[in-house]
């Protein structure tokens, strides 16, 4: 089996876990949503302030709650498993690559469906031709914070404070992409280019793909 | 001294292995040929199963020198032979929220087995019936069934049991025997550990005992 192969096959048995389990979308997704109600019951009758928070609110809770997405993995991969992989013949950058990509798919519908709920509850005033911008930062920044919460989840394999632990390591390392996430919106609205802080999502991506292969033999080892 | 021996599938020289800084197995040399099966009787904390892990190569040794199918314990060759091992441990492997058969398939996939032969290994195990149950709704006996399945199609050249026929009714005891008898069969290695010694004493061409890390002939 190729790598690909194993990567994707990961892929499809983890998003058939979570279809069934429904962690993401049963309760990850609607205490997102009632974090964002919270906002606007905190503010009052300002509508402009409400109007103006909106792109702000929907990164600060999008990533806050993107990482619970991310790390969600994290809490079901047990060593048993980990030991079962290993020998069948899994390849661990495979494993990276698969539980990002499943990863990947979930935090990008979560932040899709977090944006909808922005827009009712704040209607924030975008020019136009914001989809296609906006969107991309959204599906950069989700797959940027998949890989991170997903290689947290390795650096603190076996570890007994695992949960807390990759849920710190993760919020410091994800303020480039909230940066870029947040002030492509920002640029968007100014009319100013955005194409700095879309860089900035795909150079973090990539190199936490890059980190994530690379480290993923040597992380897996050192976890038993 | 090389231990890459002709037919020798297992092989220790003075191996330790130390846990947290504590060490759990010290000075074992061993030696298990093709086609052999190894009994090791110890009671609990002896660190039976961490010698099972050495063997399966997920620990390496802290001291002395080991191969195991021909590769150096410790070095990145285990990578390549880690396929050809299969280990029974205390709690079955599988993926809770899938059924029986889906945790069969996902395994499969990944060993990169033919799919074909998933339904023939639920049929041998006696779980044709039972395979789409999910794991929360099957018994401990199914989940052994279930991993007995997965060893019938990934066919190691070493099998590595682990207290496999406790609370094993005498039907799934006999499936692991035909597991042992294949594995042999088809010129693997079996080595066993369990407190109770007469499970071994059944099964095994020769049976040693492990107390406090160390290993010695048993009596």
């Amino acid at each position: 089996m190729t790598f690909w192969d194993q990567a994707i096959e990961i892929s499809r048995v983890d998003l058939r876990v979570e279809r069934r389990m429904g962690d993401v979308l049963r309760i990850i997704l609607p205490f997102a949503i009632i974090a964002l109600l919270v906002f606007p019951l905190a503010l009052g009758v300002d509508l402009s302030a409400i109007t103006q928070l909106g792109p702000a609110v929907f990164w600060a809770i999008g990533v806050l709650f993107g990482m619970q997405v991310a790390l969600r993995q994290a809490a079901d991969d047990r060593p048993e498993r980990r030991d079962l992989y290993a020998l069948l013949g899994v390849d661990p950058a495979a494993r990276f690559v698969g539980r990002t990509m499943s990863g990947s798919v979930l935090t990008v519908g979560f932040m899709i469906a977090l944006l909808v709920a922005t827009f009712v509850l704040y209607s924030p005033r975008l020019p136009s031709g914001w989809p296609g911008p906006v969107i991309l930062a959204v599906l950069l920044t989700a797959v940027g914070l998949t890989e991170l919460g997903t290689l947290a989840g390795e650096v603190t394999a076996g570890l007994r404070s695992r949960t807390v632990l990759a849920s710190l390591i993760v919020a410091p390392l994800a303020i480039p992409l909230v940066i870029g996430g947040s002030q492509t919106l920002e640029s968007l609205i100014r009319d100013t280019s955005i194409l700095p802080w879309l860089l900035l999502l795909v150079a973090t991506d990539l190199a936490l793909a890059v980190a994530g292969v690379a480290l993923a033999r040597p992380l897996e080892e050192a976890s038993r | 001294m090389r231990l890459d021996r002709v037919g020798t599938h297992v092989e220790l020289e003075d191996a330790g292995v130390s846990l947290g800084g504590q060490t759990i197995l010290r000075d074992l040399t061993l030696s298990v040929g093709a086609a052999e099966v190894l009994g090791i009787a110890g009671p609990n904390g002896s660190g039976k199963t961490t010698l099972l892990r050495l063997l399966a190569t997920l620990t390496a040794p802290a001291q002395g020198t080991g191969r195991v199918l021909g590769a150096a314990l410790g070095s990145s060759e285990v990578y390549g032979i880690r396929r050809e091992i299969g280990l029974v441990g205390h709690i079955p492997t599988v993926v809770g929220e899938l059924t029986l058969r889906e945790n069969l398939d996902h395994a499969t996939r990944l060993f990169g087995g033919d799919t074909a032969r998933i339904e023939r290994a639920l049929q041998v195990v006696g779980l044709a019936e039972a395979a789409d149950r999910k794991v929360e709704q099957s018994s401990y006996g199914m989940l052994r069934r279930t991993e007995a399945a997965r060893l019938l199609i990934t066919r190691p050249r070493l099998l590595l049991l682990d207290e496999a026929f406790s609370g094993l009714d005498v039907d799934a005891q006999q499936l692991i025997d035909a597991l042992i008898t294949r594995t042999t069969e088809n010129g693997g290695a079996v080595v066993m550990v369990s407190h109770d010694a007469s499970h071994l004493a059944e099964r095994a061409g020769r049976v040693m005992a492990i107390a406090a890390g160390r290993l010695e002939l048993a009596a």
